[in-house]
């Protein structure tokens, strides 16, 4: 892995995929057009009630809690469709919705994000009702290639999936495995960029100090952490985040502009392996650098 | 540019096949268009003919075989288990589509095209579904509901049906919730209740298609080919709380999300009820991906928040509406005077010359296979013989053809002279009306007078003018004699004296 880490990713170099063709190009013109009355989009996103958590929660942590700084805005492409990979932690995890926000605060091209997340949350009611009218996708590879590919929007992933908002406290800033490189291959299919991100600050705002299988399963939630709030404040408990300050990096966006490359297993597996890596450098230099946990 | 032009509709007596056989008599290149059914039909038909047969297929083969059709379009899958028990919709779905495929298949079957209306339902609704299905997708997990595994398996049988005949196109439509003023769904009745009702924590994604577009898209299938799977669906994917706003309703989420199926029995018990497959899509509800559709021509005519406010204002004018036209009822004997009387007159004179030539055609063909069945028994014999029967066929053909351009000639001698005949007669009238304006239909009671409850004819009293309400009190005197029909004709008359 330690070469693999320091392998170039210009991928130009590669012969013209083998793989077929994408069938569905042509169909990209036939998507419903917007009607205009309308307050919900056709994935559930709502204007107003995403409006609503944007003006008070999310400026709240934003600016005041979290204050949150951001570097390399500009690797987030202003048009076409881009994949944001980042790193994961949290019980609720806030890094999601600061990532959204700073593209909505800092970038030229304000677009809005579509966040992946656990099938869980379309199953469990409350969650079910919520999670889409503020922006959340289901994380099916389906789902991501619509957005990237034919409605050329933002999608951020967070490829340690569960695994990353499961980890304690103890083992905070450690990348998880990147699953089976799902998300480069999504990527790949649409010819969409790869902007990596790293958030410092998130580990430390919702520490996890254990995990508890058994009310996780009388629950029926994902994962029952134990945080300085939750679960004694209850859900509510959920937001007590700590005031850590906030870093986010966007790094140089990876392009793949051939067909196909998704067909090579070999190589999926090697850009996954690259962008972690990177993420994980990047994590280290911005730690190295971190005088305090609470005012950077 | 229509390769279809003897169709045969399956499933007559339900809402579509009703619909689409009502759609194709309006095109004027398809030939024949022949239903078949067990039940009667619902709807007035001009020139479909409706065979009284089931799915049985030795019979559906000698109904293909004997017209030639060229184009069968099944129309009859149940997707609503609250329509009919499970097995009796298992018999129908899956028993049923595999014999109107065997009845359609092998190397000499005239079939060119099979259409075949299926539902979205095909892909579930589940947990891990994607936002939208597209045509490719298998379901993740194998059907939950009877009506899923139903249509899974219907569908099974088809592809299989497309293997074995490569030469015929077959077209799979898949809708989604069909919305309408006129046909009836679960759930349009979950929508139609004072408020819709949902699981609580939970706004699924909706997505409808408009009856009409259900009919156009069926039509598509027929006129142009487009093998394969197509999802039919309207623009747009709409959140139940979305729908409820758009129908101008509360919503209620009376179901909870855990013990949902208890709650469901219990409202069972209280009337209401809500199917298996209705309450999957209450919960995580479903979208689907239309482009292919699209992309092969067709165009809708309603997103599906257009379905939903169609939908909202024929619920406000349901119950302003309600009882004001009488169902259509089909009448076997009524329908073959129409249809082949020489004594019908309305449809031949508007159409004098195409109908003729129709049945030129049909007449044509009938004795030409005749002469074909008979060349054929005599192969293996007198062959001269045969050669006879044959020259007998085609100098009937020649006589029956010389018999079809007399009538067509009468016809029209017979349209002309009946238009001079209506003519000659509606001067006629005018004149004697001019003649005897003051009293029009003296000693003449409306139609069926007699038929009339009490309660009925006061009802129609204030309707009718001051001479017919003499007429009418000289004969229920004479008549009846029923003291309150006579009181509220006094009355009603009094009232008229007053105002004057």
């Amino acid at each position: 892995m330690a070469q693999s880490t320091r392998t170039p990713l210009s991928l130009r170099e590669r012969e013209p995929g083998a793989g077929p063709l994408l069938p569905a190009e042509g169909l990209k013109r036939h998507l419903p057009g917007v009607e205009p009355d309308r307050q919900l989009n056709d994935w559930g996103r709502s204007e107003r009630v995403e409006g609503v958590f944007d003006a008070t929660l999310a400026e709240f942590f934003y600016r005041y809690w979290f204050r949150a700084e951001v570097e390399g805005i500009e690797n987030v492409p202003a048009a076409g469709g881009a994949l944001l990979a980042s790193n994961h932690s949290g019980a609720l995890p806030p890094d999601a919705a600061m990532i959204a926000k700073a593209i909505k605060e800092e970038h030229p091209h304000p677009r809005p994000l579509n966040i992946t997340v656990e099938h869980f949350f379309k199953g469990y009611p409350g969650f079910s009702m919520l999670i889409p009218k503020i922006g959340c996708v289901a994380a099916h590879p389906a789902n991501v290639h619509r957005l990237l590919f034919d409605e050329d929007q933002l999608v951020l992933v967070f490829p340690e999936g569960r695994k990353g908002t499961e980890k304690l406290y103890k083992d905070r800033y450690r990348l998880r495995r990147f699953g089976r490189g799902g998300f480069v291959v999504a990527a790949m299919r649409a010819r969409a960029p790869i902007v990596p991100v790293c958030v410092v600050g998130a580990e430390e705002a919702a520490p996890v100090f254990a995990q508890l299988g058994l009310f996780k399963r009388l629950t029926g939630l994902l994962y029952f952490p134990i945080t300085p709030t939750f679960p004694h404040f209850g859900l509510l408990g959920m937001l007590g985040y700590l005031p850590a300050k906030f870093k986010i990096r966007f790094l140089d966006p990876i392009a793949f502009d051939e067909e196909g490359l998704h067909e090579d297993k070999a190589l999926v597996q090697t850009v996954a392996h690259d962008i972690r890596a990177r993420i994980q450098e990047n994590l280290w230099d911005m730690l190295a650098h971190r005088r305090s946990v609470w005012f950077g | 540019m229509m390769d279809s032009r003897r169709i045969l509709v399956t499933g007559l007596s339900t809402y579509w096949g009703g619909r689409l056989a009502q759609a194709l008599e309006a095109f004027p290149e398809v030939e024949a268009v022949i239903g078949v059914d067990n039940e009667e039909p619902q709807v007035e038909l001009e020139r479909t003919e409706y065979v009284k047969v089931g799915a049985q297929h030795a019979l559906l083969r000698r109904v293909v075989e004997a017209a030639e059709i060229d184009t069968v379009v099944d129309t009859r899958l149940v997707v609503d288990s609250a329509t009919t028990t499970a097995s009796k919709a298992h018999e129908n779905n899956v028993i049923g589509t595999m014999n109107i495929l065997a009845a359609c298949s092998g190397a000499d079957s005239p079939v060119r095209k099979v259409v075949f209306k299926s539902s979205t339902h095909f892909y579930g609704c589940e947990q891990d579904d994607p936002a939208f299905f597209d045509e490719t997708m298998a379901r993740a997990h194998p059907p939950s509901t009877p009506i899923e595994r139903d249509i899974v398996e219907a569908e099974a049988s088809l592809n299989e049906f497309a293997e074995k005949n490569p030469a015929a196109t077959v077209t799979i439509l898949r809708f989604a919730n069909v919305l309408g003023p006129d046909v009836r769904t679960s759930h349009i009745h979950l929508f139609s209740l004072p408020a819709v009702p949902m699981i609580l924590g939970f706004d699924p994604r909706y997505q409808f298609v408009h009856e009409d577009d259900v009919v156009h898209a069926l039509e598509h299938a027929v006129k142009h080919d487009a093998p394969g799977v197509f999802n039919v669906a309207g623009d747009g994917v709409l959140a139940l709380t979305e729908v409820a706003g758009l129908l101008g309703k509360p919503y209620a989420p009376i179901l909870p999300p855990w013990g949902t199926g208890l709650a469901v029995a219990a409202l069972r018990r209280l009337g209401l009820r809500i199917p298996a497959e209705a309450l999957a899509q209450l919960r995580y509800g479903r979208g689907v991906d239309n482009r292919r559709l699209k992309a092969s021509g067709f165009r809708y005519q309603h997103t599906s928040r257009e379905a939903v406010l169609k939908l909202g204002e024929h619920l406000r004018l349901h119950p302003v509406l309600r009882g004001g036209q009488e169902p259509y009822r089909y009448e076997r004997e009524v329908e073959e005077f129409l249809r082949w009387s020489p004594h019908v007159r309305d449809v031949r004179e508007r159409q004098a010359g195409s109908l003729s030539r129709d049945q030129l055609i049909e007449l044509r063909r009938l004795l030409g296979s005749f002469a074909e069945t008979a060349g054929m028994e005599d192969l293996d014999g007198q062959s001269g013989a045969a050669a006879e029967r044959l020259a007998t066929a085609e100098r009937r053909a020649a006589e029956a053809e010389q018999a079809a351009e007399r009538a067509e000639q009468a016809a029209s001698e017979v349209a002309e002279r009946a238009a001079a005949e209506a003519d000659r007669r509606a001067r006629d009238e005018v004149e004697r009306r001019v003649a005897e304006r003051p009293p029009r239909r003296i000693g003449s009671p409306p139609e069926h007078y007699d038929d009339l409850a009490a309660e009925e004819v006061i009802a129609l009293l204030a309707s009718l003018e001051r001479d017919d309400l003499q007429t009418l009190r000289d004969y229920e005197r004479q008549h009846a004699n029923r003291s309150r029909v006579l009181s509220a004709i006094d009355s009603v008359l009094a009232r008229g004296e007053t105002r004057v």
